[in-house]
Order: structure tokens, then sequence, then C-alpha cells
């Protein structure tokens, strides 16, 4: 927790003006009852009227100052409440757009999400109550433990002894509930992972008829949520009444040897009045400071959460801080004994991969599925990072890249046709966003899209909602083809994402790649021969291995995975047009 | 005001079922205000007894000291209780509520879930319930005691002196008034709190959910710059709402502090006046005092109840959407269709202004496999929507076995169709979880079955823990065409009489597909199928191939009929030859 108050850095000024003035007001609010004694002692005592009228002004005044104190005291914590929350936010997502592929997957997005938004919430809201409350309870209860020894230094120990059972109760309550405040936001997690799914995953749902199913599942979760809030809750729960009867302990103790005390002439009884009304007053102050403590515990659990995320290093960085001088006479990509797996423990994915692509080469990639094809485009761009091996871009290893200048080079159609909320110029402009609309239309045109975008009444400004729901999944990848297209890539990888298109658009757009991208390096990934047989070269790859590299035909008469493949496609005719 | 009152009723409906735990807080509040009120009268005469030097009943003192014991630890036990009784009041209903959400998700038209952010609906249930969890927890509990202990001290005022406990009674009200006033207004000011919190979720969620695309882009800074953008915004609504918000406790603290003087000076006068001694004034101030605390305490989270009416307000707005419309009453439970399929002349569109299918006809044989071709974008992935019944056509009907959709249930209706789409959709769970996801009850021989009919069963094998691996949307070590896979076999499993396939093989090998194809063939011999595919071969075996364009049926026939036809099917056919070709 405490590591998270340096984003309160940038509020000192707020987060000092805020609890001072808020003291100030504490003192005000003490001067009342000291002001009202007087006017009973001397203003009633001497029937002076006009002393009682003057009374009354100063304790209306008291109040104005104290008014003006509080809301000044409120508008700066609250300042700084928001004002470190924002800061939080803010570096907390860019600490998460500089998480590795590798190390989302492992923690899932949803639980990102969750900890982005409701932790950084709650976080805040106890940040708020902190800067409001934080001075105020221990100086009155200090003041009044001070007060105590002038009245009876004896009798102030009863006050001392209370102190530590006092911190016990409040340890001890916060140790058990932090981790069971841990559980809850674990908890809220699973049943935002079950929205979520249950949103993407609408029409399957319905499809396969399992509402009852997932309410079912949901409910449960739910049900375990609120079984965790209630036991957290209980024990909580325990912290008010437990001060109150600790303090009370400690008033039937003031009172007996108060008793004591009077009754051989060591106090009087205005003094023993005194020392209950002290005691009285910590009670008031603690038992604000016990709503403070539970806000606070919850604020421990999630800020606990929110510093696991920070605590994850990234794993993927920079590999120099300036751009790295690239050898243009280098082939364009090439691969050395690269070796790599998703876990350890899992079976290597790929083994022992080595070739190079020419700058301006059409290099396909073909094998069944599951034998790799993606996994090898991913560690192009450095999404992942190999096990053995390494692959160089323009002869530089991609670990020595700063990853922009590295990402920049390579346009990338993922599977996974991935839009987002904005129009089409926007979504175009993913990469460089001063692109200029001719060099969209341009790259539409290359990927077949330009007719069905500029059809629409409002082309380019055509508002594309959630995860492209109002296109078609072959308008979708011609999209995101036309996307990596703009920023002038150096090289293209086309993720089997043509899988969706026709066999005419298809065909069109490997055509208009080749003829109007002179220069550019392409990687196609493909399971159809056809999609790749026109390539300059041809990768087979076999479960993680490369069983083939060549021009169709040299594989066609030397490459017996390739002859496979053909034969497969072959009595389907489409390879062999 | 208004808005409050419309979002405040329902929300006390659902708390309407927990009357005992209602009564039970009332009756532990009542408890523990008797004890805290009755705790200063026993230390007054536990004082009372502690006159002076050696005047001390040291006996009758320790018999106080107990009776004040026993009362701590009443007021301590039943505070802890209704503590207990307002927990469980709270976290019961904001359950409920949640779960009521979450199935209105499954009853809201697709057409509401495919163009509204899921970030904000998401938000709505997690977050916004949150709030109001937060807001009843603090308003029940002190409301409660505050009532009490208000009712209580008035009682003790009357007692001492009835007219100044009326001026006390009429001046209080002030403090209400003003937190009213205050809160109308902070009220709108949380509403739009909790409306830039949604667009900031949505951002999060589509960003952070889609990180690896927006990592491959280079789109980091940007995405934090549009973040940091809404992050600003709700920073300065935030310390609006916050601070404003806040304005209540001080305000009705100084409304207090007004009444606390006028009783002194009322007081004052009357003592001087005769009638009215310094000790009934002290004892006087005192309970004035604590009277009005509820008063501050009730307007402190006045703060936590804005905000979570604030969000209540959004919950009931999710609530309060369309549905589906219900399946109609006497509704047909399909039991097993016969596999045909009539379209009659229907229109549809998704956007009223965009026409789209018009005046669509196509009548199915059982048994026979239609494949649908033709451009991206013709309408073809509509046509799946309209006969899973995802969408309703806005005119025309469609019927299976003869009988109109519209008139069977739903559930019966769309158990008659195995459904693979090109979006494969996995829920997170084990793989024998999401192979069984159509048919629960599967024993583990027919879903290895089926997994080994989908070519799935031996890379299940090689995953860390078999089939009880837990995978996920995102889940790497799973290709896409293996995740196709997983899906056709989800599909195996269930054996439908009818089957819609969608670009169902599009990411995977062709030699895995033609084994799929010979599995699928097996499994549609006597089943109608719809294929969407751009695979020919898929398309030349098919009984009927549907052309279509522009939302039109522009061709239909079989495959060597519409070559012989030489009309947009053959062109379409030609034109991938010639440039294969060439």
């Amino acid at each position: 927790m405490l590591r998270l108050f340096r984003y309160l850095k940038n509020y000192k000024k707020q987060s000092i003006i805020g609890p001072l003035f808020k003291l100030i007001e504490a003192c005000f609010e003490l001067a009342v009852p000291l002001v009202m004694a007087g006017m009973i002692d001397v203003g009633i005592k001497n029937s002076d009227t006009s002393y009682i009228a003057r009374t009354a002004v100063i304790l209306v005044v008291l109040g104005v100052l104290g008014l003006a104190c509080a809301l000044t005291a409120q508008f700066f914590a609250a300042k700084a409440s928001l004002g470190f929350a924002t800061a939080l936010r803010r570096d907390l997502f860019a600490h998460i757009n500089k998480l590795s592929y590798k190390q989302i997957d492992k923690i899932g997005s949803h639980t990102l999400v969750t900890r982005m938004t409701s932790d950084v919430n709650t976080v805040q809201t106890g940040v708020n109550m902190l800067l409001r409350l934080f001075l105020r309870s221990p100086f009155i209860v200090l003041g009044s433990v001070i007060m105590a020894f002038t009245v009876s230094v004896k009798l102030t120990l009863i006050f001392l002894m209370m102190t530590p059972v006092l911190g016990f109760i409040i340890w001890f309550i916060m140790h058990i509930t932090t981790p069971r405040f841990g559980d809850i936001q674990k908890q809220v997690d699973r049943t935002n992972l079950l929205t979520s799914e249950t949103l993407t995953g609408a029409r399957v749902i319905r499809a396969f008829s399992r509402q009852e199913n997932e309410t079912k599942e949901f409910d449960a979760q739910n049900d375990l949520l609120c079984s965790r809030q209630l036991a957290a809750g209980r024990i909580s729960a325990l912290m008010n009444p437990l001060t109150c009867i600790v303090v009370n302990l400690a008033i039937i103790a003031v009172l007996y040897f108060g008793g004591r005390s009077v009754n051989i002439g060591g106090l009087t009884q205005g003094e023993v009045i005194a020392l209950v009304n002290y005691l009285n007053q910590i009670l008031l102050a603690l038992m604000a400071m016990t709503i403070l403590v539970t806000s606070l515990t919850r604020m421990q659990a999630c800020a606990s959460r929110i510093n696991a995320v920070f605590d994850i290093e990234p794993s993927i960085t920079d590999g120099s801080e300036s751009p790295v001088e690239c050898d243009k006479t280098a082939p364009a990509v090439e691969f050395k004994n690269v070796s790599f797996s998703y876990h350890a423990d899992d079976d290597p994915e790929l083994m022992d991969i080595s070739f190079s692509v020419k700058r301006g080469e059409t290099l396909g990639i073909i094998g069944a599925t599951g034998s790799g094809k993606s996994t090898l485009m991913n560690l192009i761009p450095r999404f992942y990072d190999t096990d053995s091996g390494a692959v160089l871009v323009d002869g530089v290893d991609v670990r020595d890249y700063p990853l922009k200048q590295l990402r920049k080079k390579i346009g990338i159609v993922p599977q996974k046709a991935v839009l987002f909320k904005g129009t089409v110029r926007e979504n175009l402009r993913f990469r460089d966003e001063s692109a200029t609309d001719g060099e969209i239309l341009g790259a539409l045109e290359i990927a077949q899209a330009k007719d069905f975008v500029m059809k629409k009444p409002d082309g380019l400004d055509t508002v594309i909602q959630r995860e492209g729901r109002n296109l078609s999944g072959g308008q979708r990848q011609r999209l995101t083809i036309a996307r990596a297209l703009i920023g002038s890539p150096e090289m293209l990888i086309l993720d089997d994402s043509a899988s969706a298109l026709d066999l005419a658009t298809d065909a069109a757009l490997r055509r208009a790649i080749a003829e109007k991208t002179e220069g550019l390096t392409v990687f196609i990934v493909s399971q159809r021969v056809s999609s790749v047989r026109r390539c300059d070269r041809i990768i087979v790859l076999d479960d993680g291995r490369v069983a083939g590299l060549g021009t169709h035909s040299e594989l066609l008469s030397g490459c017996e995975v390739y002859q496979e493949i053909c034969r497969s496609q072959e009595s389907t005719e489409e390879a062999a047009g | 005001m208004k808005k409050e009152n419309s979002v405040l009723k329902p929300l006390l409906g659902y708390a309407k079922p927990y009357k005992g735990l209602w009564c039970l807080s009332l009756i532990f509040s009542v408890i523990t205000v008797a004890a805290t009120l009755y705790a200063p009268i026993l230390i007054g005469n536990a004082v009372d007894e502690i006159v002076g030097k050696g005047d001390v009943d040291l006996r009758a003192l320790g018999f106080i000291l107990v009776k004040l014991g026993i009362t701590a630890l009443v007021t301590g036990a039943s505070q802890w209780l209704m503590l207990l009784c307002t927990n469980r009041l709270t976290y019961k209903v904001v359950a409920r509520l949640r779960e009521e959400l979450y199935q209105k998700l499954h009853r809201l038209p697709l057409s509401y879930i495919d163009s509204h952010p899921h970030g904000d609906i998401i938000s709505r249930i997690i977050t916004d319930t949150e709030q109001i969890s937060d807001g009843l927890l603090m308003g029940f509990a002190q409301l409660f005691t505050g009532i009490c202990t208000i009712f209580g001290t008035l009682i003790f005022m009357m007692t001492i002196s009835v007219k100044i406990a009326l001026a006390v009674v009429l001046i209080t009200p002030l403090s209400l008034f003003v937190a009213r006033f205050i809160s109308r207004n902070t009220f709108r000011l949380f509403a739009e709190q909790s409306k830039v919190r949604g667009e900031l979720t949505s951002l999060v969620e589509e960003m952070t959910g889609n990180s690896k695309t927006v990592v491959a882009f280079g789109y980091e800074q940007r995405a934090e710059e549009r973040f940091e953008h809404l992050n600003q915004q709700l920073n300065t609504i935030g310390v609006k709402a916050t601070f404003f918000s806040s304005l209540t406790n001080p305000s009705t603290r100084f409304v207090n502090g007004l009444v606390y003087t006028t009783v002194g000076i009322i007081g004052a006068f009357a003592v001087i006046g005769g009638g009215f001694s310094v000790g009934r004034l002290t004892s006087f101030l005192t309970y004035a005092n604590q009277y009005t605390k509820p008063f501050n305490e009730i307007s402190g989270v006045i703060t936590e109840l804005q905000s979570a009416l604030a969000s209540a307000a959004r919950v009931f707005g999710l609530l309060a959407l369309k549905e589906e419309e219900p399946d109609s009453k006497g509704a047909i439970v399909l039991e097993s269709a016969d596999g045909t399929v009539d379209i009659d002349s229907v229109y549809f569109s998704y956007d009223p202004k965009v026409r789209l299918i018009e005046g669509f006809d196509l009548h199915v044989k059982s048994g026979s496999r239609i494949a649908i071709v033709g451009p991206t974008g013709c309408g073809k992935t509509t046509v799946i929507n309209l006969l899973m019944r995802f969408y309703d056509p806005d005119s025309g009907e469609i019927r299976i076995s003869g009988v109109p959709v519209r008139d069977c249930t739903r559930e019966s209706m769309r158990r008659q169709w195995g459904m693979v789409l090109q979006e494969t959709w996995l829920k997170t769970g084990t793989v024998r979880e999401n192979i069984a996801y159509g048919k629960p009850d599967a024993t583990d021989g027919e879903i290895i079955a089926a997994a080994k009919a989908a070519h799935c069963h031996s890379f299940i094998k090689r995953l860390p823990e078999g089939y009880d691996t837990v995978i996920s949307d995102g889940f790497a070590s799973v290709s896409q065409g293996q995740k196709q896979l997983l899906c056709i076999a989800r599909v195996m499993l269930s054996l439908p009489p009818m089957l819609i396939l969608d670009e169902a093989t599009s990411s995977i090998d062709t030699m895995t597909e033609i084994r799929i194809q010979r599995a699928f063939e097996k499994m549609m011999k006597g089943r109608t199928s719809f294929i969407i595919a751009h695979r020919l071969s898929t398309i030349r075996n098919a009984d009927v191939i549907i052309v279509m364009r522009d939302g039109h049926i522009v061709e239909q026939g079989s495959h060597e009929q519409l070559l012989a036809k030489d009309g947009f099917y053959a062109s379409l056919y030609n034109s991938q030859f010639e440039q294969d070709n060439a």
C-alpha cells in the first residue's frame, strides 16, 4: 500500500492542506463546549444578558469558521485523492501495455480490467477518507490522553493500558480481513469473466440453449461472492462493538479506582468526571477510526492486487534506447536455430528452425493445423521471445531493437480480425495517425475493400461497431489487411487472413499485393496451396519443424509433406488450376 | 428528485423479501440505542456515589459498575448483531440484483449485445452493484441507529423541557433540508461520473482485451492518450462529485451548531428568568448534541447513498431494456425436426436505412445440403442469424418441419440446429467441458469419440493436462484452427438433426478438413445442412447452391446446372481459375 503513496507526490500541497484544515476545524469544534461552559459559569451566574448575547455571536462565528475549514479540507482531499487515482490509473494502463503476450496470457485480460477499474476505485475512496480523517482522530485521542495526564497520572495508566488492547484488536481484525477482501476481489474477477464471456459468446450460448446452465454457474459464483462478503463483513463488524466494550471497561476501571482514590482523598468528584469525559471523547474518535480502518483494509487488499500488476516486469522490453542501424544488405528476416514453446512444460511448438528471406521476397508458409505457422510469425515482431536461437530482421537480432522501430517495419494481419469502435478511417489509421485519405484509399484498394467501403453511405466515416459486428467476416478481414498496409511497412504478414474471403477476392488480393507493393517482403500463412503456390518460396511446417523449403515445383518433386497437402487439395481441384 | 425516487422504490422492492432481517436490525438498533443512552445515566449515578473523601459507598459503586459493565456488553453484542443483519440484508439484495442483471443478458436481443459496448454492460453488473452495496450498507446501518437515537433523545428531552425540545425539533429539519438541497445537485454529478466511468471501462475492455492487436500496431501511445483523455474527464467530474457530495456533512454540522447555540441561549434566558436549573440545562445540551449527531451521520452517508442511487439508475436502466420477444404462449416444443426448411418472402435489415435481405424465398427438402455462396458481405451470415432466430425478420416467415419458428419455443427450435461459426468461442474451462458444452451429461467415451471424429484427440492428448487442461478464448497454446476443431467436436457430440456451418473449417488445413468433411458427411446423412464456405470442394458437392448478391438470391441449382447456365456463379467460379492460372 505504502508504495502507492508515491502517487500523492504531485499533490503534496493538497495532501497536507486537507488534513490540516480538518485539524483546525476539530479545534474549533472542541472550543464550543468551553465557550458554552463560560456562558453558564459567567453569563448565567451573573445574569449578564449581554455576555450571553456575545457568547451567541462567538458560537456562530466559530461555526462559520469551522464550516469554512471543513469545506477547504474536503476540497483539497477530493483534489488529492482523485488526482492520485488518475495518476495511478494512467501508470497502470501504460504498464499493462508494456506486458508481453505471454504475461497477458498468464494473468488474463479480464482481471486486468477489474484491477484498472474496481480496485483503483476502492483505493481512491480509501485515500480520500484517509486524508480527511487520519490526523483528526489520533489528534483527539492524543489530546485527551495528555489532558488526562494533567488530572491524574496514576489513573491515566488505565488509558495507556487500554491502548495496546485496542491496537491489538485493530491489528487482529485487519490481519484476518485483509486476505478475505482479497478473496472477494478474486471472486469479483470471476463474475466479471463470466459476464464478459456471456456477452461474447451470446450466439453459441443461445444456439446450444445453455442459458439456464450459464445462469446456474453465475449464480453459484455470485452466491460465493455474497458469502465471502458476508464472511469478511462478520469480522470487520466486530471492530466497532469491541472498541466500544474496551473503552467502557476503561471507564468502569476509572470510576472504580477513581472512587477509591476519592474515598482516601486523592481525587475530587469533578476530576473523575473530567476523566470519564475524556474517555468518552476518545471513544468517539476511535469510532471514526474504525470506519477508516475498515476502509483501509479493503484498500489494502485492492492495493496489493494493483501492485501485483506493477510487479510483473515486462519481459519483452526495448533492446536499446535509440534506433539501431539496420543492414540493408542482410536478409529481411532470418531465423537461426529457433526453438520455442508457450509453456515450459509443453512440447516445443517450434524446433530448430532456420531459414532466411530476402528483401522483396514473398514467402508462403503452409502446414497442418497446429504445426506452428502462426507461432513462427509471432516471433518476427517479437510478440514472444525464442527459447533458443535468434530471429534477425535486417541483420539485427530482434531483441536488440527498440520495439517501436521493429514493429513499425511490420504490417501484420492476425487470424482473428479485431476492429475497434470508431470509424473506418480511425481504424485504418491505427498505426499511422497522419495517414491521408489517399493512402487509406490506396490500402483499401489493395485489400479489395474499397468497393464495399465506398458503397456505404458514410464511406470512410462509416462507424464500426464493437468488434466490427456490423460488418461481415470477410469485410472485417479485408479492413484488417488494409490497416496493416498503412504506415508504409517493410514487410507484411498475412496470418491465414484470407480465410474468410471468397476465392475470387483472395486471388485478386494476392495479385494486388504482388503488383502494387514493390519491395515489400510478404509472408503468407495459409492452408490452401492455391494461396501460396505462386510465392517465391514456400516453407512447409510439420509439427514444429521445417519439412521443406523451396518453390512450388521444387517442393512438389522433393517434399513428401507438401506432396501430401497438394494431393489432398488436388482432389478438390483447388490446387490443380 | 423525481429520478431518485424512481430508483429508490424498485431498490426497496428488492429488499422486501428480507422482512425478517429488517425487523431484526430494527430490534437490535433499538437495544443498542437504549443501552447507549442508558450508559450515561449509570455513569452519572456512579459519579453521584463518589461524593468526597470518606464519603464513597464502594459497595453501591461496585453494584452500579457491574450494571454498567453488563450494559456495555449488551451494547457491543447488539451492535454487532445489528451490523450482521444489515450486512446480510445488503449483500443479499445486491446478489439478487446481480443475478437478475445477469439473467437479463440472456433475454436481451442479440442486436443490443452486438451494438453496445460490453465494457459498459459489465461495469453495470459489477461496479455499479458494488457501489449500491457500499451505499446501502452504510445507509442501513446509520439509518436504523440514527432513527432510534433521534426518538430516544427526543423522549429524554421532552422529560426535561417540552418548550426547548420543541424548539430543537423545529430547527433540526433545517439540516435535512440543506442535505436535501445539496444531494439533489450531487445526484446529477454522480450520474455523470458513472457514465464517464462506464466509458472508461469500455475503453479499457477494448484496449486491454485486444492488447495483442494494440501492441502489434504500436498503438500503445495513442491508446494511452485516449485513455488519458477519459481519465482526465473522470478526474474533473470526480473532484466535483466528491467535493459537492462532501459538502453535506459540514453544512448539516453547521446547522446543528446553530441548534446547539439556540438551545444554549433559550436555556440561559430561561435560567435567568427562573424555573430552569443549570444542571438541567447541562444535561439538555448533552442530549441536544446526541440528538443532532445522527443527522450528521445520515448526511455523511448521503455521499455513499448518492453514488449508490446513481449506480442504481444505471442498473435499473439495463433491467428495463426491452427484451427479446418472449416465446408465444402455447409455443410448440419442436421435438425432432424432419429437416425441411421453408423461407417465405423474408425481408430483413439491421438498419432500416440500409436494405439488406428482400423477398427471400427458399424451400429446402429434408436431408439436402445447401451451400450459400456469393461475394463477401452479400448477406450470407445474416441468413444464419435469421435461421437461428438470433434476429427476427421484418416480414415474411421461416418454417422448420412446417412449423413457423415464431411459434416454437426458441430453445427447442435451436436444439434442432448444430452450429459452427467461423468465429470460435470457447468458454474458460477444461477441454472436456467445452466439448460437452451442448450435452453436459455426455460420457467420457462419447466425448473422446467426438474429439476423434473432429480430429482433435491427438492434440488434446499433447496438452499439459489432456482433456482436463483449462483453456479460454485467449489461450495461446491452442491455435485458431485447433479451436475450430474443438467447436466442431462440440457439435459432433450433440448431433442435432440440422447443421449450420459458417466458414467452419476456414482455419483448418486441407488434409484435416477432408477428414472432417468425411466425418460431417457421415453425420450429415439424412440431415439438412447449410454451409457457407469458399472452398469449391465443399460447395460442389452440395445438392443446391444458392448464389447470393446484395441480399437477393440471384441463382439457385446444382453445380453443373449453374455452370451450364453461365451466370453469376459461373463467373465467380471461372474468375477464380483464371486468376489461379494466371
